[in-house]
């Protein structure tokens, strides 16, 4: 069959472009307001009115903005914590799970030392909180280094059960006696709190995420064991011929991602809770999934694309009171992945126009030519 | 326990199952085509909800179902998209379905929550076969999209294992350079599979929401889509053997309710983490097994396929 006309291809580029790595993120989200704007239409909202009312919200006041750094404590921390282990090409989608653990392990220290304003509280506190997170990441590291259990499963599996966890903790025995029968414990002393800025509720757990992500940085790229996850993760067959013990490394590295996890939860219970209670965290630990992958699991770029989510949620909690569902900013954030992984393409491929001539049609389904 | 007590929580097992076996089967044919789907959950929240409004709308729970196989097959379309032509990362493209599904459930679904279905599917016994004693009231008791599970199991076994195009989508999920090789059109099968296992789990959502509680809730598949991927391997992607799983996790279900209602003095919040748990503890096990019988996965699974790179 002959074909008259201009065609398009899909080809591969020799290198990636840099300029993609710009150009991708910015034209995602603006892709993603739009699709988003399509549904606030659809459902008789004035789009324009609700975006303006959530920049407003998330970076137009200093209380809003102070708000989105709240936001962004936990998020850097789940963030960086997944994207540890994404960089080995393992799924720790148990973020969420994670960080309750690690709520859960810190109030512990709280609850059991009340009168606790003694200087070791914060730090066991702190200890703990990431080595309970870690150990409940540890838990599906083991059989996925064993036997190759999918880790993305049973971490997710995982997050349900210790969100009934806590819920069962703050239903149950931990319940405050003076808590009006709401599910949360009693507030921790001053001991066990994080200190804060001012009057705003930026804590402390703020400097956790800068300094864990200058420590992502360093050890993944500037020391052999990061070297060793790298290269396990690009390349798993040249990692076990280059002798690199996978298997340490697998457990290790996800116990590691728990415990930044597990320091996200501490931070809330501490720095913004200052108690346990139910629903303590509203997705840190999905969020930190699409942050990490859009940063390119890069931790610097984490720090300044976290600024950005934490601004989203800030505007997407301010416009409810307007009836605006919560849930619209889940499905901006999956529409923004969407687009992020769409646009990936465009920085390994290109799309060639091919000038008008005859051409022999291939067969259906052929874009290569 | 009495014979009464077992038959009920037998008969719930299959009613709790349902909705984890469609949603599985659909998986099974998306994974033996070479594509990992993660966005089932997702996918079966969507279904429940679009199922739901459309339902309550039109009052008939056909009109619903249909409207959530339409949409489940329209959230599958962008995975597919993504993957197949687009080259994206599947665990990554399947995240971003599940999330997106959660929030736009949410979105639709939040002015009908908690409002009561008038016209659900209903529980139509067959004649004569649901007379028989214990499997009368066990397998022939339920609503249409039961049987109708009973008739796509074999169908779908025999579709994969036994036909010519159920040879051509094992091969795309085994080997798609050699299917190529043979004319067979990767992306055109992988798109039609893909697509086809979310209008199965869009089935398996609106189950839920049209007959199982029947309503709709934000979230109200808690993980059942999950747990059906997690079901695709341990029915060794075959659909005959998903059936079975799907009923001993709705088993579970129906027991974890049946010990709350009979005042057990375990607290319900350690009841509601057995289905979860015991995911894990059959996927270790059954992942052991299949290293030993050297059962895997298709050779394909996860990864794009790129002529240039044949």
């Amino acid at each position: 069959m002959i074909v008259y006309g201009t065609k398009y291809v899909i080809e591969k580029k020799l290198a990636p472009s840099s300029s993609a790595y710009v150009v991708i993120p910015f034209s995602s989200i603006i892709l993603a307001l739009l699709v988003g704007a399509a549904f606030l239409v659809l459902s008789g909202h004035n789009f324009f009115e609700v975006y303006t009312a959530m920049f407003r919200g998330a970076f137009g006041s200093t209380y809003g903005l102070s708000e989105t750094v709240v936001r962004t404590i936990p998020l850097t921390l789940t963030s960086l914590g997944v994207a540890l282990a994404f960089r080995m090409q393992l799924w720790n989608i148990g973020g969420e799970g994670q960080l309750y653990m690690g709520a859960f392990a810190a109030t512990w220290v709280a609850l059991t030392f009340p009168g606790g304003s003694a200087w070791w509280v914060m730090p066991a506190m702190i200890l703990l909180g990431m080595l309970v997170g870690g150990l409940w990441a540890l838990l599906p590291a083991i059989p996925r280094a064993i036997w190759g259990v999918n880790e993305i499963i049973t971490t997710l599996m995982l997050n349900y059960v210790a969100i009934f966890w806590v819920d069962f903790l703050v239903y149950g025995p931990w319940k405050d006696p003076h808590g009006f029968n709401f599910p949360l414990t009693a507030t921790f002393s001053s001991g066990a709190i994080l200190p804060s800025l001012g009057n705003s509720r930026i804590h402390a757990g703020l400097f956790f995420g800068l300094i864990l992500a200058v420590i992502f940085y360093v050890v993944i790229y500037r020391t052999r064991w990061g070297y060793e996850i790298r290269v396990t993760g690009e390349n798993p067959g040249a990692a076990r011929y280059a002798g690199i013990n996978i298997k340490k490394n697998i457990m290790l590295v996800m116990f590691f991602s728990g415990a930044v996890c597990g320091l996200a939860g501490m931070s809330e219970v501490s720095g913004i809770a200052h108690r346990l209670q139910h629903g303590l965290s509203p997705g840190y630990g999905f969020t930190g999934i699409i942050i990490a992958w859009l940063s390119r699991l890069n931790p610097f770029v984490i720090v300044i694309v976290t600024f950005l989510f934490g601004g989203l949620q800030v505007g997407g909690y301010i416009v409810q009171t307007s009836g605006i569902p919560s849930s619209m900013v889940t499905m901006l954030q999956g529409l923004l992945l969407f687009f992020v992984l769409g646009g990936e393409l465009l920085t390994n491929y290109q799309v060639k126009k091919v000038p008008a001539k005859k051409v022999t049609a291939a067969p259906a389904g052929d874009d290569s030519v | 326990m009495n014979q009464e007590i077992i038959v009920a929580i037998l008969a719930t097992a299959i009613t709790a199952g349902t909705p984890i076996l469609y949603a599985a089967l659909g998986e099974v044919l998306a994974e033996r085509a070479g594509i990992l789907n993660l966005g089932v959950e997702g996918i079966m929240l969507v279904g429940a909800v679009s199922g739901f409004i459309l339902a309550l709308h039109t009052a008939n729970p056909w009109t619903g179902l249909a409207v959530a196989m339409l949409a489940g097959g329209l959230m599958a379309l962008i995975h597919a998209l993504l993957t197949v032509t687009l080259k994206a990362n599947q665990v990554v493209s399947g995240l971003a379905l599940t999330m997106f599904g959660t929030g736009l459930s949410g979105y639709l679904g939040k002015a009908y929550v908690g409002k009561p279905l008038p016209v659900p599917f209903k529980v139509t016994p067959i004649p004569v076969l649901s007379d028989i004693p214990v499997i009368g009231p066990v397998f022939f008791q339920h609503d249409p999209l039961v049987y109708l599970s009973y008739i796509l199991v074999p169908a779908l076994w025999f579709f994969v294992f036994r036909t010519r195009a159920g040879l051509h989508l094992r091969a795309v999920g085994e080997n798609p350079a050699a299917a190529d090789s043979m004319g067979i059109n990767v992306f055109f099968i992988r798109y039609i599979y893909v697509i086809i296992g979310g209008m199965l789990a869009g089935i398996g959502g609106a189950y839920l929401s049209l007959h199982y509680v029947p309503s709709w809730m934000e979230n109200m598949t808690a993980g059942r889509g999950w747990i059906a991927v997690a079901l695709v391997i341990f029915a060794t992607w075959n659909p005959a053997n998903a059936l079975w799983g799907a009923y001993f996790f709705g088993g579970l279900d129906a027991l974890g309710f049946r010990l709350q209602t009979l005042n057990v003095m375990i607290s319900p919040y350690f009841l509601k983490m057995l289905p979860y748990i015991f995911t894990i503890v059959v996927l270790i096990l059954v992942t052991k097994r299949n290293i030993t019988n050297h059962i895997g996965a298709p050779q394909a699974l996860g990864l794009p396929y790129d002529r240039e790179e044949r």
